[in-house]
């Protein structure tokens, strides 16, 4: 049987990282195919080579044996590869229909649109995705879950021959996904070949048919998904044997409370949210995508304003209206997303760390201390370990662990009792990963009590001292650090839907 | 997740509001309620004659906020419109009185070159990823620039044309219905409103124009030839713009080589009074139209009410501020 696609020695670099080397890939028709690896392996973007985001850098691709180069999404359609991508890509104030048929819009003469058809059309895909939607609805209005599932009818309606799904699941419910895997096998059956790439384990058992490793960028191996342990899986993976850390969890139960929250509410994206946690405690937060764990956070911080609810520092009732008064009462919240919230990355480290308490190095006259300002800097360099040549760095030339340790300094020198680490890891390498986690682990025997939130769970479950869970911005469940806590314990509260508001034509 | 959602459409109303029409209906009603005020206060300001002159002096501002709104919508914004209707106009008059070619020509002309500067903005935006303000501002000095080599810092009379004034002036709908001496110059702003409003809701380009205001990286992932479509749409609102030199041209009798600087703004203002976002994703062209017409009124009412004409900019400044202001308040409160 000849190969549907099939890559041989790709290449890819960025500036600065060898992002894929010498990866090898092949598809068959009627497969699904994972792809396996590690964040920043190299997954995506592999497939986005594929689908033809990214031009390679070297190596051979062929479509039915013919050797191909898909210099554009456009081109890689018409070769029959469809890609649904990780993150959301729709347009908000355009309708599920428009979202659907973007690029393909059935017209009429003088480039006039044809909107019934366009409805008719989206309608019938969404029909073979048994997924009740109106073509009209603007997609803006829809939760997560459910433009993930306008992604995937959007996907579909290229009839592709080969489709890539990265991440398709992971705005879910169990409903939503065994109806997904529905679809797959109606796909499979059809000669579809999809390439599934997923972080969850049971999925990969469930529906995969061969799986491929990727490592920092190179090919580990090719298995047969049946007649391989998913240990072997995961030790292909990450290159070892993966031994069970045991987290040390201290006794804090004596402790004050550092934080408490009542009765939290802000529209449909937290819905009474009460929670406390202790000095030197650290609290994770768990759930999916959506479900309203970022948006607790920025009302606590005072960045979004509260419906309803009380925020408590130290026993102490705090009126939280702005990011301002939020750090004045001792609360620090590093964003998911450093690069546009969390640093200035054009400027220095030295800036970058002493811009949140500038007037401590502020003359009376106004003028800036840079001597002082280095000293501070230069000691939370060393305590934090932060590798830079200099404090006179850019902060956009350090790697994504330095960066992230940049802005915890930040906060350090803000002396906040609370610290709200919003994805603390995102796009930072596996060693400086246990780095920051040491860190963390630091900061909170020094008496600060640390939230953090995430949406790896096995940080999650490395971290923290007790795990909140949300799902659809209600806390659906606290369970306690440690081994005796597993990821499916933390699955089943992060898919407890709120039976009550789910309709009949909630389910798919 | 509410079971609304997936309901059957709503009622018709209920429709307009949900498609953040509001600030739409919101503009509407300022418009009467400044023609009431207006007219209670000088029996002067509802004449016939008068709300002509407003809707004249509406025509060629409103043709330009047309033009912008396309860019507008598409997340950009153009800079350039009031040189370029000048440059337009010059253009004009070289076909006509320097060259002596019949009218259509010039007409002609205006709409051509107005599409070619378009398009070559639309080229520094897309092609040469200039941010638009940047690329348009750029535009907006070159053409003024060339407006005053072309003519030579004169202005080009259309004198030897007879009938050019009456592109804007004449009244053809006074020749049908003579109580109703609507110049041409009103009748073409209503027939570019109709036509772009078309476009913007029922054709491909339109559709473009919203998904590149909304998220322009996924419609780019579509498989949309996304720098292609931005250069057509820059043109469309540049030949738009041409149009407003034809106007502007014709109600002169010249083409005025200093003129055009101010303009932009003027329909920019309009633009956004009418509701249409800076930020893309979202906009009419009935809005920006409504927007340009509450302008006029301001203007007019204030004039004929003796108000210092200094004062009527500062009037306006406000309104642009407090129209702006409604519709964040609007927006915070549906998100």
């Amino acid at each position: 049987m000849t190969n549907l696609v099939e890559m041989k020695g790709i290449e890819k670099r960025f500036p600065g990282v060898h992002a894929l080397k010498a990866v090898q890939f092949d598809l068959r028709p009627g497969e699904v195919h994972a792809l396996m690896g590690e964040n920043g392996a190299g997954k995506s973007t592999l497939m986005k080579i594929m689908s033809g985001i990214y031009p390679r850098d070297g190596g051979d691709m062929f479509v039915d044996g013919q050797p191909v180069t898909p210099d554009g999404p456009r081109a890689a359609q018409d070769l029959g590869i469809g890609i649904i991508h990780q993150e959301l890509s729709l347009m908000s104030d355009l309708t599920a229909a428009q979202n659907v048929l973007i690029g393909r819009e059935p017209r009429r003469s003088f480039g006039r649109l044809d909107e019934a058809a366009l409805n008719a059309r989206t309608a019938e895909i969404f029909a073979s995705l048994n997924l009740k939607m109106d073509p009209r609805t603007k997609v803006g209005t829809q939760t997560i879950a459910r433009q993930q599932l306008i992604e995937i009818a959007k996907a579909l309606s290229y009839a592709p021959r080969v489709l890539i799904m990265d991440e398709p699941t992971a705005a879910l419910n169990d409903t939503e996904i065994n109806e997904l895997f529905k679809v797959i096998e109606k796909l499979k059956a059809d000669g579809v070949g999809i390439v599934y790439i997923s972080h969850r384990m049971d999925e990969i058992k469930r529906i995969a048919d061969r799986v491929t490793i990727l490592r920092d960028g190179a090919y580990i191996d090719t298995v047969n998904a049946a007649d391989t342990p998913l240990s072997t899986i995961i030790q292909l993976m990450v290159g070892r044997e993966v031994t069970q850390i045991t987290v040390d969890i201290p006794d804090t139960s004596q402790s004050p409370i550092a934080l408490e929250v009542r009765n939290l509410s802000r529209g449909k994206d937290v819905r009474d949210v009460s929670f406390s946690v202790r000095k030197g405690e650290i609290l994770g937060f768990a759930g999916l995508m959506g479900a309203g764990r970022t948006e607790v956070a920025r009302i606590i911080f005072g960045a979004d304003h509260r419906d309803t609810g009380e925020i408590l520092v130290a026993g102490q009732p705090v009126n939280i209206r702005t990011p301002n008064t939020a750090v004045q009462a001792g609360i620090g919240y590093l964003s998911e997303d450093r690069k546009h919230f969390g640093l200035a990355v054009d400027m220095t480290v030295r800036a970058n760390i002493t811009m949140a308490d500038l007037r401590r190095f502020t003359s009376r006259t106004g003028v800036l201390n840079e001597t002082a300002m280095e000293i501070v800097a230069l000691a939370y360099i060393d305590r934090l370990g932060i590798r830079t040549p200099s404090d006179l760095q850019e902060v956009r030339l350090l790697s994504g662990g330095n960066q992230q340790k940049v802005v915890i300094a930040k906060w350090l020198l803000r002396d906040c009792d609370v610290l709200i680490f919003d994805e603390p890891t995102r796009g930072i390498d596996v060693g400086a990963k246990s780095e920051i986690y040491a860190l963390l682990e630091d900061l909170a025997a020094q008496g600060r009590a640390i939230i953090v939130i995430s949406s790896e769970l096995p940080e999650v479950l490395r971290l923290s001292h007790r795990i909140a869970v949300m799902c659809e911005g209600r806390l659906t469940g606290i369970l306690p650090g440690g081994a005796t806590t597993t990821q499916e314990q933390i699955m089943e509260l992060a898919t407890q839907r709120d039976t009550a508001s789910m309709g009949a034509e909630e389910l798919l | 997740m509410t079971a609304t959602t997936t309901q059957a459409p709503k009622s018709a109303l209920a429709r307009i509001i949900a498609a953040g029409t509001h600030q739409r209906v919101l503009a509407f009603a300022s418009l009467v309620i400044l023609l009431i005020g207006f007219s209670i206060a000088s029996p002067n300001f509802m004449q016939t004659s008068n709300m002509i002159a407003i809707l004249q002096a509406t025509s060629v501002n409103g043709v330009l906020a047309i033009a912008v709104t396309l860019v507008i919508i598409t997340g950009g914004i153009d800079l350039s419109v009031g040189t370029m209707m000048t440059f337009c106009a010059v253009i004009t008059g070289v076909v006509l009185t320097y060259a002596g070619l019949p009218m259509i020509f010039g007409v002609i002309a205006a709409v051509l070159t107005g599409a070619l500067c378009g398009a070559a903005s639309g080229t520094f935006v897309a092609k040469m990823v200039i941010p638009p303000f940047i690329a348009t501002l750029g535009m907006m000095l070159i053409l003024k620039g060339l407006s005053l080599v072309i003519s030579g810092t004169r202005p080009i009379y259309f004198n030897d044309t007879p009938g050019f004034s009456e592109i804007s002036r004449g009244s053809l709908i006074g020749e049908v219905i003579p109580s109703l001496p609507i110049p041409n110059g009103v009748l073409i702003l209503f027939i570019v409103a109709a036509v772009t409003a078309y476009i913007l809701n029922r054709t491909v380009l339109g559709r473009y124009c919203f998904a590149l205001g909304s998220n322009e990286e996924s419609v780019r992932l579509s498989g949309v030839n996304t720098d292609r479509w931005k250069i057509v749409i820059y043109a469309l609102a540049g030949a738009i713009v041409g149009i407003a030199g034809l106007l502007i041209a014709s109600r002169l009798n010249s083409a005025q080589p200093a003129l055009g600087l101010g303009y932009e703004l003027e329909a920019i203002a309009a633009v956004v009074i009418g509701g249409t976002s800076l930020s893309g994703g979202r906009g009419s062209i009935l809005g920006s139209l409504i927007g340009a017409l509450i302008m006029a009124v301001l203007t007019n009412g204030l004039r004929v009410l003796s108000v210092a004409q200094e004062w009527q900019t500062v009037v306006t400044g406000g309104i642009i501020i407090l129209a702006v202001y409604a519709d964040m308040i609007r927006r915070k409160k549906s998100n």
